[in-house]
């Protein structure tokens, strides 16, 4: 989704939304991710003003002071920017993809299954599938931080029984020019 | 807000304080995939020797190579090493061309008696032009203006012939007007007369 994204000339607009707004990103917000209210709170304290960066393509960027916290494309789900993955791993689930994947991914490329079901990619055990359009985070074999955040487009389940075509489109990663932006 | 709340409800997750690598900002662990990856050891080794033998020493390049065969493994160092001599390639050139680049003053007629001085080239030097403009003209108390011209390039416009004036400004550099080499800036005379029809 940052393939090409130059602050220059990409960003429409910054204002504030209405409070009413604001709680109803906060809600969804808690409900998305894997996050409890008080760790919400030292991200996003309730005083502090949302700032809503509109971008081309329908891409909202939300900050606070002037930090991008998340984003959504049209009224989708809300993605955290992957500095704030870094620093609250757990906010999203999951899923690992092995070493030789890794330099398509930093390239912008979709996680195809086989890279997901191999000896070197994570899947969550049955338990814990996930349904078609999750947000995750996308980790690299061997490494301890998320390289990138994704959409899946299969369960992990069909993932594991098709084992082809895309599992997962990248919707940030790092490198790409939300990564280099980092005040906003 | 009773302290048994408190002892209740779950702390706050800490945030993770996660290093970036001051070469190429991704962590560590990746600038392997970035396109410097001499310098970023070299820093790492610098910075944070802890962290250099954890991500480069024998036992962990062995384990990194995990699951991949041997030859796909030598393919992927192969592009690696390839790209990273494409960048140090890339920025050399631009380098270059920084070096070779010249800034050139020109005195255009206007009206008869009166000129406007164009400065071009400064891009090259990593100036902001809107800065250099608006510092140009608090100091000849005149106009000043970037624009674009003919051939693309941007270009200050300063009202007044102010050509000296200028040259000694970038050679001394003052202000927005930092790091240019006194050998690049060259003073051209057109007599460009705009005829208005």
């Amino acid at each position: 989704m940052f393939k090409k994204f130059t602050p220059s000339t990409d960003i429409a607009g910054q204002t504030p939304p209405k409070s009413s707004v604001q709680r109803s990103i906060r809600a969804a917000v808690l409900q998305q991710w894997k996050i409890g209210p008080e760790t919400l709170e030292v991200i996003w304290p309730k005083k502090e003003t949302l700032i809503h960066v509109k971008c081309r393509e329908h891409i909202s960027i939300y900050s606070v002071q002037s930090v991008p916290l998340f984003f959504q494309h049209f009224d989708g789900p809300f993605y955290p920017t992957l500095r704030l993955l870094h620093q609250y791993p757990s906010i999203l689930p999951k899923v690992g993809v092995d070493r030789g994947a890794i330099r398509f991914l930093l390239a912008g490329a979709p996680m195809m299954c086989p890279g997901l079901t191999s000896a070197g990619g994570y899947l969550p055990p049955p338990e814990e599938a996930l349904p078609k359009g999750t947000a995750v985070a996308v980790h690299a074999e061997g490494k301890e931080h998320a390289v990138g955040i994704g959409i899946t487009e299969l369960s992990t389940e069909d993932m594991r029984k098709l084992n082809k075509d895309v599992a997962v489109e990248i919707v940030t990663h790092l490198g790409d020019d939300l990564w280099a932006l980092q005040t906003l | 807000m009773s302290s048994s709340d408190q002892l209740q409800e779950p702390q706050a997750i800490r945030p993770l304080e996660v290093l970036y690598c001051q070469i190429c900002t991704f962590p560590p662990e990746y600038c392997e995939f970035g396109s410097s990856l001499t310098r970023c050891k070299e820093w790492l080794q610098g910075a944070h020797p802890q962290l250099f033998d954890k991500y480069y020493s024998d036992e962990a390049l062995q384990s990194k190579i995990g699951t991949l065969s041997l030859e796909a493994q030598a393919k992927l160092e192969k592009d690696t090493a390839k790209k990273e001599a494409k960048a140090e390639a890339k920025a050399d050139a631009a380098l270059k061309k920084k070096m070779a680049s010249q800034i050139s003053i020109k005195r255009i007629e206007r009206n008869k008696r009166k000129h406007v001085t164009a400065i071009h080239g400064l891009e090259a030097f990593d100036i902001d032009l809107k800065k250099a403009a608006k510092f140009l003209a608090q100091k000849f108390a005149t106009g000043a203006s970037v624009t674009k011209n003919a051939q693309g390039q941007d270009e200050i416009v300063v009202q007044g012939d102010v050509s000296d004036d200028v040259l000694e400004l970038i050679e001394g550099g003052a202000g927005p007007l930092k790091g240019v080499p006194a050998d690049n800036v060259v003073i051209v005379e057109e007599k460009k007369k705009k005829a208005a029809e």
